[in-house]
């Protein structure tokens, strides 16, 4: 029997380890390295 | 496949929906769904007392047991009573609807033990008055160890079920237990635990290094730090509640009224969008922190954001509209809103799930759209509006979502029926309506300054006078009402579940008791069973009544967003 052909689209959909490494990735880059990487370079304070 | 699979498992088929149902999983459904029960109560309770102290007029608390009772609502209500529940919902999704057993009874009762244990620790350290840190717990606040540890628990313990249940769902698919792609309902429950365990790694490195920290073993984290970490558990948490409400909304739908996702790739489309930009959403939080730059606040809280956003508004669109094909299917074709007059609002599970999708939209969505633009924020940030919106998103939205799906899992899975069922018909409209009201308490009163977290909102004993306009007291009244009605709406669901999951009678071997009409529940059985395509007729685009409710949500969010900007443009005058 042939092999139904898949969208490349519904491949992405239904591969859900790759769903979870973006899903992983985009938030730790987008918010938490980019935020802590503000943070880290903010120069020390001094006292008035 | 699969067939094998199947009867290697001890499993019973469900009378009501044919699907096998796994008796090792479904231990772990109900027992999940008890606890959250139990901690749903436990942050109840809590609500009401903070509910009957931010009523200026009552103040029933003093400030030490308003700062307890405000961590321990929180932490009950944002991470016990829910997780639990959403526990609940991936040992459903993954077993059940992919037809396979779970893929390890061992690592469910490790991670069972884990969650208790965090739970009643956490609780435990709290109302023994060492805890009074609120939810967020900012150092250099500080908690005793054990209040970072119970929660470090209990997030190990919820990881270990995302594990599980990732496992299962690799097994179904290795073992062939479901053709094509995964239900539409476990693909939405998969959403949700793929943003669980980003919010989990967040919780690790925001809580580990504070309960060393507590211990005397390191130096206290930046609190900046702390913060952008922190919010990457808080929010992210809220965002699994997003998924798994929706997950919920597309559930009920079917089992209430026959409906069918309009287009099962357009819906999977909005739940990977969640996937990927719902998690930048936590951003808001810090909108008004001084260390992260407009860049990365505007980029997280907007630009990409703005695709999550689409995502629920698509999400908003087609629940509706696969409802209103439904009954047009059944025939209820007359005006714009026939079938909407038509749904099945005797059912609880249905209105409470249908008061869930009118209040995360309308009042939730739009405020927190609003409330997330930066130039806005700078005059909600930490007054009582911003509780006012996530009142509605987390307790109008999944909380009553939540206690829908349990009118369902009561007789499906539990295999009791209901007493009391003219109560439990208005029991949504009761818990929903205080919520609403609530909401709407904290919101205006909020837009008059009142910050939120505050003990005295009056701030008493101030050198200088201080205090707001007395409208202001008159919504924190309204505050109060609707946490009372609330609290009895609560109240009548926990006796209704109680009284039937314990003392209820035994449907085993039954169909599910309808709330509806046998006429209108065989037309709901027939489209589940058979499906629409019949007479050649296409009923899936026309959908007019839900596309007007999509432009009546349009322009209030539209009116809403610009009042806001408006009231910015007053407060702040630009020459």
């Amino acid at each position: 029997m042939e092999k139904e052909k898949i969208h490349p689209i519904q491949k992405l959909m239904d591969n859900i380890w790759l769903l979870l490494a973006l899903g992983l990735a985009i938030p730790i880059l987008s918010y938490t390295m980019w935020g802590l990487i503000e943070l880290m370079n903010i120069p020390q304070g001094t006292l008035p | 496949m699969s067939t094998e699979t199947v009867k290697a498992a001890a499993h019973r088929v469900c009378e009501t929906t044919g699907l096998s149902i796994f008796l090792k999983a479904q231990f772990f459904v109900k027992i999940n769904a008890v606890l959250a029960v139990i901690f749903l109560l436990v942050g109840g309770i809590a609500a009401l007392l903070l509910a009957l102290t931010r009523w200026s007029n009552v103040m029933l608390l003093n400030d030490i047991w308003y700062y307890r009772m405000i961590t321990l609502h929180g932490v009950n209500m944002l991470v016990f009573w829910i997780i639990f529940f959403e526990m609940a919902i991936l040992y459903f999704a993954s077993t059940t609807l992919l037809n396979t057993k779970m893929f390890s009874k061992k690592l469910a009762h490790v991670s069972l033990a884990l969650m208790v244990a965090g739970a009643v620790v956490t609780n435990y350290i709290i109302l023994k008055g060492q805890a009074d840190v609120m939810l967020t717990s900012y150092p250099p606040l500080e908690a005793h160890p054990l209040f970072y540890l119970g929660i470090i628990l209990f997030a190990v313990g919820a990881l270990l079920v995302a594990f599980n249940f990732f496992a299962t769902l690799y097994i179904a698919k290795k073992n062939k237990t479901y053709e094509g792609s995964m239900p539409l309902v476990t693909f939405g429950a998969a959403t949700a635990a793929i943003i669980a365990v980003v919010a989990l790694l967040h919780g690790a490195a925001a809580l580990v290094p504070t309960f060393f920290w507590s211990m005397g073993w390191m130096e206290m984290m930046d609190p900046g730090v702390y913060r952008l970490l922190w919010w990457g558990l808080g929010h992210h948490s809220q965002q699994i509640n997003v998924a798994a409400m929706v997950s919920v909304w597309y559930f009920v739908a079917t089992i209430s009224t026959g409906a069918k996702p309009l287009n099962e790739t357009v819906c999977r489309g909005a739940f990977i969008l969640y996937i990927l930009f719902i998690n930048l959403a936590a951003a808001h939080h810090l909108l008004v922190d001084p260390g992260l730059s407009s860049e990365w606040k505007i980029w997280n809280t907007s630009y990409a954001m703005y695709l999550a956003v689409l995502a629920s508004m698509i999400h908003g669109y087609t629940v509706p509209a696969s409802m209103e094909v439904a009954m047009r299917r059944k025939g209820y074709n007359k005006g714009i809103f026939g079938w909407f007059a038509k749904l099945p609002w005797k059912d609880p599970g249905f209105s409470a799930v249908a008061l869930s999708a009118i209040i995360f939209g309308f009042i939730g969505g739009i405020t927190g759209v609003t409330l997330g633009t930066e130039q806005i924020n700078i005059m909600a940030h930490n007054t009582l509006r911003i509780p006012g919106h996530f009142h509605a998103t987390v307790v109008g939205g999944t909380t009553l979502a939540f206690m829908g799906l349990c009118y369902y899992l009561v007789p499906l899975i539990f295999q009791k029926d209901f007493y009391m069922k003219k109560l439990a018909r208005i029991q949504p409209w009761l818990f929903g309506g205080g919520i609403v009201l609530m909401s709407f308490g904290m919101s205006f009163a909020g837009t008059y300054g009142v910050p939120r977290r505050t003990y005295d909102s009056d701030f008493g004993g101030a050198i200088l006078e201080t205090g707001f306009d007395p409208i202001a007291h008159i919504f924190l009244g309204l505050l109060g009402v609707g946490g009372v009605i609330a609290f009895v709406g609560l109240l009548l669901f926990l006796v209704l579940i109680v009284t039937a999951v314990f003392f209820g009678p035994s449907i085993k071997g039954q169909k599910m008791p309808t709330w509806q009409s046998a006429r209108e529940q065989k037309m709901t059985d027939d489209l589940i069973s058979i499906g629409y395509e019949e007479e050649g007729k296409d009923y899936h685009i026309k959908t007019p009544g839900t596309i007007v409710l999509v432009l009546i949500f349009l322009l209030s969010f539209a009116i809403y967003y610009f009042a806001n900007w408006a009231a910015l443009a007053d407060l702040w005058h630009i020459r």
